[in-house]
């Protein structure tokens, strides 16, 4: 039993974090409004689970302008892959196990 | 067991926002059954306006002659073909949009934008080429460089939307490629191709994802 929770990852424990990982892992790049409107989320909760995961390592944050207005995009980084990967088939053990 | 609930919520959770964030879900099948329909109208016009009832064939009297003599005749029947993609891409926007707005949807999403750009490549490269065609009085080659290259879009964009678009693509450059080696059935091939194709598909899509 230990051995199938050990790849749970305390990082993805929260819906929002699955949430940008699950679309950082099938999009190049995502820009902050659009990750808001497809999770549907405040801009706080938003910012402070990317920010959460950027520290981790999990993503990484691009910033740049666009004309004039400020544009945030972020991707997951290799490690972001690897973990979430990884966190990702432990879901999936616990399940199968029971 | 209560984390075995939460587990496989998770990964629901997860199936949906990758198919939601990456693929385009908001294209109706209505557009399909619509711009089939555009299509066999656009047909049927210049087969009994500008083609005199068919009795203008692509034959050998027709070859040749001048290209200022076919001018208005090429001119005619690119209008129809234009205005049958305006009215196709219109509606299926239309479409799309309602479609959108009944899913709670936005329209403008970084997916659709990677759709309608890695649709446009293709298309506006055969678009170029076929006003080539025309200007060459090449005429026999436009009907196939509509469907091959409206094909080759398709397959290009299918990555980012129903999976079923990159098989219309596929059947659209088959379709194209037999009317290459078919001269004179261009515009059978083309109430195939746009059509008959789109409605089967429109159908099929609106059956399996809207009804």
């Amino acid at each position: 039993m230990k051995d199938l929770i050990s790849n749970i990852n305390k990082v993805f424990e929260s819906r929002v974090r699955l949430g940008i990982m699950s679309v950082l892992m099938v999009n190049e790049t995502y820009d902050f409004n659009s990750l808001k409107e497809t999770l549907d989320l405040t801009d706080g909760n938003l910012a402070s689970h990317l920010k959460a995961l950027e520290e981790k390592g999990m993503i990484k944050v691009n910033k740049q302008f666009i004309g004039r207005k400020p544009n945030t995009s972020y991707s997951a980084t290799e490690t972001g892959f690897t973990e979430f990967r990884q966190h990702l088939k432990a879901l999936e053990n616990l399940i199968n196990e029971q | 067991m209560k984390s075995d609930t939460k587990s496989i919520e998770d990964i629901k959770a997860i199936r949906k926002i990758m198919e939601e964030s990456s693929r385009f879900l908001s294209l109706s099948g209505l557009s399909g059954i619509f711009a089939g329909v555009t299509a066999i109208a656009g047909a049927l016009v210049a087969y009994f306006f500008i083609l005199d009832n068919g009795s203008i064939h692509y034959d050998e009297y027709f070859r040749n002659l001048s290209a200022e003599e076919t001018f208005s005749l090429r001119l005619q029947l690119i209008a129809v073909a234009a205005a049958v993609l305006v009215l196709s891409v219109l509606f299926s926007l239309w479409f799309s949009i309602k479609k959108a707005q009944r899913d709670g949807k936005n329209l403008w999403t970084p997916v659709s934008k990677r759709l309608l750009i890695n649709l446009l490549i293709p298309l506006c490269t055969g678009g170029v080429f076929i006003i080539a065609l025309l200007l060459q009085n090449n005429i026999q080659l436009i009907v196939p460089c509509f469907l091959i290259f409206y094909g080759l879009a398709l397959v290009n964009a299918g990555k980012f939307t129903f999976g079923e678009i990159f098989y219309l693509g596929i059947l659209e450059i088959i379709t194209g490629l037999v009317s290459a080696f078919v001269p004179g059935w261009g515009m059978i091939f083309w109430i195939f191709g746009f059509g008959i194709l789109h409605i089967i598909y429109g159908l099929a899509m609106y059956r399996k994802y809207e009804a």
